[in-house]
């Protein structure tokens, strides 16, 4: 078990953080895309989320046309690069691989659409001719995935596009969240500026919109508006010592260690509570930036964790030990976190309930709340006749993404409640297609 | 233990694998190296006036990630001294008394002749082969091919030969003639001992799409090769398998073409061929492979119960008849292995782009195609498509006590002959309407 100290040094942190899938060399691609069977209908085309012509894009590069490749990726999906990174693959594209019926290795789909995007965004190559400028405006809330998405499929329509971001960069939590050994934030960056490039929106930063007279001020000048606000703060668990000093929530965490790898004030002992991915990511993440002992504790079983099997596999593999179903009853500590209270459970008819008197204590100086993100239903409240779930999803129509409010269309994790890079990438093209057809 | 110690016309050698005379036999190095690694002989790199070669000789054609499936060269005869090949052969044969040194020549007038072969015979060669194969640059000045293409020149250069040679005379046929058994019959008639072949077939193997300039390039231009390697087997089978069905082609044949493991080698051999001669293999992979090819074949005559190289020459050459022989009742049907289908439907769109509309999509999600048996007319194109082995196989549905041959049908007034005869074999097998095709 690789054995992960405190960084120190730049180099401590590449280390750290190496590449799970780092770039292919043209000859690995050339070779990984020999491999690969052209199918019919092909079933990793149908797992792909934005549907990528995966058989025609590998076969572009297995014939040394590059540039033919990422157009092809890009026509799809304008997250190429980091999605090549950060898709779950297994679960998607590779997962569905005809190869794995065979036991064979799937191709490396993943890896060979990041080879060929970046090929050309390290070339700055110009792959697209946008539309005549049609004089229509939109705006965008939010330059996550959805919202850039959205802006480039806008912008390729021929519309004015101006992106309201209320950070300091775009792509959201492909820079803020996505763990750092699967995309570097260079990697990130430099897809967003290469789309930027090519596409011309512009993009407000530190521009946050949230009240009602932002929101009529672009309902007036906008003639439509996408909502890619994706998700809010960690939501807080109802039990005492949640507002302990070292009781953080995960984004939170994970966005420090993103921005500021070396700065980030690592415990030594960490209990990281919840099961799904970003339980997996936040304890990995932690794991590697020396922490000697990581837990991940979920209240109920291994088998029923939100997580991807591989995810756990990624923890496990940096030492994180998981601790399954115990529910954690009160936080303890004076001012900082000095261990949680746990109670055992079992599931009875799907139902998690505590076993009476099986109540332990586990030491730690660090506790890490990856309890799901709250929905910004704020801001969805302000808006006129806009309608989302009880859980704060954004309804729409399933073609154009329109919502309950005409002028309003949305995507990404504020309209499908919390998904992947991929999915998000999707529904903003999707959206942008949807206003199309309701301006046009 | 079986024997495979060969003799062709008289030269023998402990086993049937002789390199063929090129660049693994420009020297005494070499021959030795190989002889020591286990080659049974060597056919000499040919002799003659020494020749000066050009910088670039070679060029390839890669399949995928398979490099040099077929190869391609300009390079001409020996450009080193005869005195130096002549002493080398004899010190060669000097360690390795038992083992086949077979001198290549090719000169032009009868007393070049008359003397190479003194020279070489003084020397120790076991026996001659005649190079009338090189079809590039030997053939402009009236050598090589260009006497493999001329019966009558070919008759009288072996005549020549005859007159003073008392070892063996092998005469080395090219390809590049629309019926080989032509020169074969002259070689015949003109008293060889025995033929090989073939040599390498004229070709332009790829042009740089930059330069435009064909490969490989001489200061910016190219001629055309001599093309040879794994892709040229399938026509020296065929020859091969021609000059041994000939009546008038009563002498052994060297088999060449394409040969680099032991199963190629025992094709050649089943097609009538008494030893084989390896060129491009041990030009890829050095002396070495050899080490498969003796255990391969030795295991191959165990499992089959050959005592004897001669118990498997020309096994197979009962088996190839004229296409007017073949029993046209015979009819088998693919049958695709559910359980070993991985579902990347090239069986689908192969048959239904390039064969006969026989196998259907399934309807349920299953991916996995089902054959239309009326449809099926048995041609394999699934089976060989299919990358899963054994997943689709040809079933025979015909009962086996059928057999009428097109030269019966013809015979019984059974065949088509008119244009739109009822006897035509497609008629009334279904083909969906031609605008079933622009369907959706
Ligand atoms: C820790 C973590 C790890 C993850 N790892 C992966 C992974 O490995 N692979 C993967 O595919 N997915 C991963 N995801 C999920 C993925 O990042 C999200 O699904 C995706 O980023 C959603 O895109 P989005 O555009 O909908 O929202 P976001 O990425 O959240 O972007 C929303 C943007 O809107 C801005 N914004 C919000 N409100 C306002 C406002 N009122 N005014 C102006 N701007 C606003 C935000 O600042 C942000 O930039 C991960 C998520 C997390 C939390
Ligand atoms: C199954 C099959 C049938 C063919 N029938 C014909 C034919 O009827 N007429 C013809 O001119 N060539 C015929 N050809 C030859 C092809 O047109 C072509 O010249 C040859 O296959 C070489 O091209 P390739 O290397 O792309 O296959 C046939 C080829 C195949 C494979
Ligand atoms: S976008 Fe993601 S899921 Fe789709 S093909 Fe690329 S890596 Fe696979
Ligand atoms: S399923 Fe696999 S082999 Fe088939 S097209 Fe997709 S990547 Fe290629
Ligand atoms: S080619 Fe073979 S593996 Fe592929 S769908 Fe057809 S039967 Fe199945």
């Amino acid at each position: 078990m690789p054995e992960y100290k405190t960084p120190t040094s730049q180099k401590d942190i590449d280390h750290a953080f190496e590449q799970l899938k780092p770039y292919m060399n043209p000859t690995m691609a050339y070779y990984e895309s020999s491999r690969c069977l052209f199918c019919y209908d092909a079933p990793c085309v149908q797992a792909c989320p934005t549907n990528i012509d995966i058989p025609l894009f590998i076969r572009q590069i297995n014939t040394d046309n590059i540039a033919g490749a990422a157009k092809t990726i890009y026509d799809s999906n304008y997250f190429g690069n980091i999605c090549g990174k950060v898709c779950p693959t297994e679960v998607l594209c590779e997962g569905a691989c005809v190869f794995n019926h065979q036991n064979v290795k799937p191709i490396e789909i993943g890896r060979l659409q990041s080879f060929a995007t970046n090929t050309i965004i390290e070339k700055n190559k110009k792959l697209y001719k946008l539309a005549e400028n049609n004089g229509k405006k939109i705006a965008v809330i939010g330059a996550g995935p959805a919202g850039i998405s959205c802006a480039c499929e806008l912008r390729l329509l021929g519309y004015n596009v101006n992106i309201y971001e209320a950070k300091e960069h775009s792509s959201g939590l492909a820079l803020y969240g996505c763990a750092p050994y699967k995309v570097t934030n260079e990697d990130v960056m430099q897809e967003m500026d290469y789309l930027q490039n090519q596409f011309g929106f512009n993009v407000k930063y530190n521009s946050r919109i949230d009240t009602e007279e932002k929101l009529k001020e672009l309902e007036n000048k906008y003639d439509a508006i996408f909502l890619g606000i994706g998700l809010g703060n960690t939501r807080s668990l109802n039990i005492a010592g949640g507002n302990l000093n070292n009781c953080i929530g995960a984004t939170e965490y994970i966005e420090q260690i993103k921005l500021n790898p070396i700065n980030v004030k690592i415990g030594k002992k960490i209990i990281v509570i919840g099961g799904g991915n970003t339980a997996m990511d936040a304890a990995s993440e932690s794991a590697r930036l020396g922490a000697n002992k990581v837990t991940l504790a979920y209240r109920r079983s291994k088998e029923e964790m939100g997580a991807y099997d591989f995810e756990y596999e990624l923890a496990k593999a940096v030492g994180v030990k998981g601790m399954f179903n115990v529910s954690p009853v009160a936080i303890l500590g004076n001012e900082e976190v000095e261990g949680v209270h746990f109670i055992k459970t079992k599931t009875e008819n799907g139902k998690v309930v505590n076993i009476t008197g099986s109540d332990f204590k586990l030491e730690c100086n660090t506790v890490i709340l990856a309890t799901g993100q709250s929905k910004k239903t704020d801001l969805l409240s302000k808006i006129n006749n806009l309608k989302f779930d009880k859980k704060g999803k954004i309804l729409v129509d399933e073609n154009t993404l329109q919502t309950s409010n005409p002028k309003y269309f949305a995507g990404g994790d504020a309209m499908n409640g919390g998904a992947e890079v991929v999915n998000a990438a999707a529904e903003g093209k999707k959206a942008a297609r949807g206003i199309h057809s309701f301006l046009i | 233990m079986p024997d495979i110690s060969a003799n062709l016309a008289g030269i023998k050698s402990p086993n049937p694998f002789w390199l063929a005379s090129a660049p693994p036999t420009n020297s005494g190095y070499q021959v030795m190296k190989a002889f020591d690694a286990g080659w049974g002989g060597a056919v000499w790199k040919t002799l003659g006036v020494p020749t000066i070669n050009t910088s670039s000789r070679y060029a390839a054609v890669n399949y995928r990630s398979n490099r040099m499936v077929g190869f391609n060269n300009i390079e001409l005869i020996t450009d080193r001294p005869l005195a130096d090949n002549l002493r080398e052969i004899e010190e060669v044969k000097k360690y390795f008394p038992d083992h086949a040194v077979v001198a290549s020549l090719m000169v032009e007038s009868r007393a070049e002749w008359h003397q190479i072969v003194k020279d070489a015979e003084n020397a120790g060669a076991d026996g001659l082969e005649l190079n009338f194969g090189c079809p590039h640059g030997m053939c402009e000045r009236g050598m090589g091919s260009a006497v493999g293409q001329e019966p009558d020149v070919l008759k009288t250069i072996v005549g020549w030969v005859k007159e003073v040679a008392t070892k063996p005379v092998i005469v080395k046929l090219t390809p590049n003639i629309s019926d080989i058994t032509v020169p074969a019959v002259a070689a015949a008639e003109g008293h060889a001992d025995a033929i090989s072949l073939i040599n390498t077939i004229q070709s332009l193997v790829g042009v740089d799409l930059n330069s435009f300039v064909p490969y490989p390039i001489v200061d910016g231009k190219s001629t055309n090769g001599g093309y040879c390697g794994p892709a040229v087997k399938p026509i020296a089978l065929n020859m091969v398998k021609n000059c041994a069905q000939h009546n008038g082609v009563n002498i052994p044949i060297s088999g060449i073409g394409g040969i680099e493991n032991w199963r190629d080698a025992v094709e050649h051999m089943l097609l009538g061929a008494s030893n084989v001669q390896v060129c491009t293999a041990a030009m890829h992979y050095g002396f070495g492979i050899v080490r498969e090819m003796i255990p391969g074949l030795e295991n191959y005559m165990r499992e089959k119960g050959f005592q004897k190289l001669d118990d498997l020459i020309g096994k197979a050459l009962p088996n190839v008849k004229t296409w007017e022989n073949l029993n046209l009742k015979y009819n088998v049907k693919a049958h695709i292995n559910a359980d070993k289908c991985i579902g990347c439907q090239l069986c689908y769109t192969a048959c239904d782009d390039g064969a006969h509309q026989a196998i259907a999509l399934p309807t349920n999600d299953s991916r996995i195609p089902e054959i239309i048996e009326d449809n099926c007319v048995g041609c394999n194109l699934c089976s060989l498509v299919c990358p899963v082995e054994e997943c689709i196989t040809m079933v025979r549905k015909d009962d086996g006590q059928q057999h009428e041959t097109w030269k019966e049908y013809m015979a019984n007034g059974k065949a088509p002959t008119s244009f739109n005869d009822d006897r035509a074999g497609g008629k009334g097998h279904w083909v969906p309407e031609p605008a079933a095709a622009l369907k959706k």
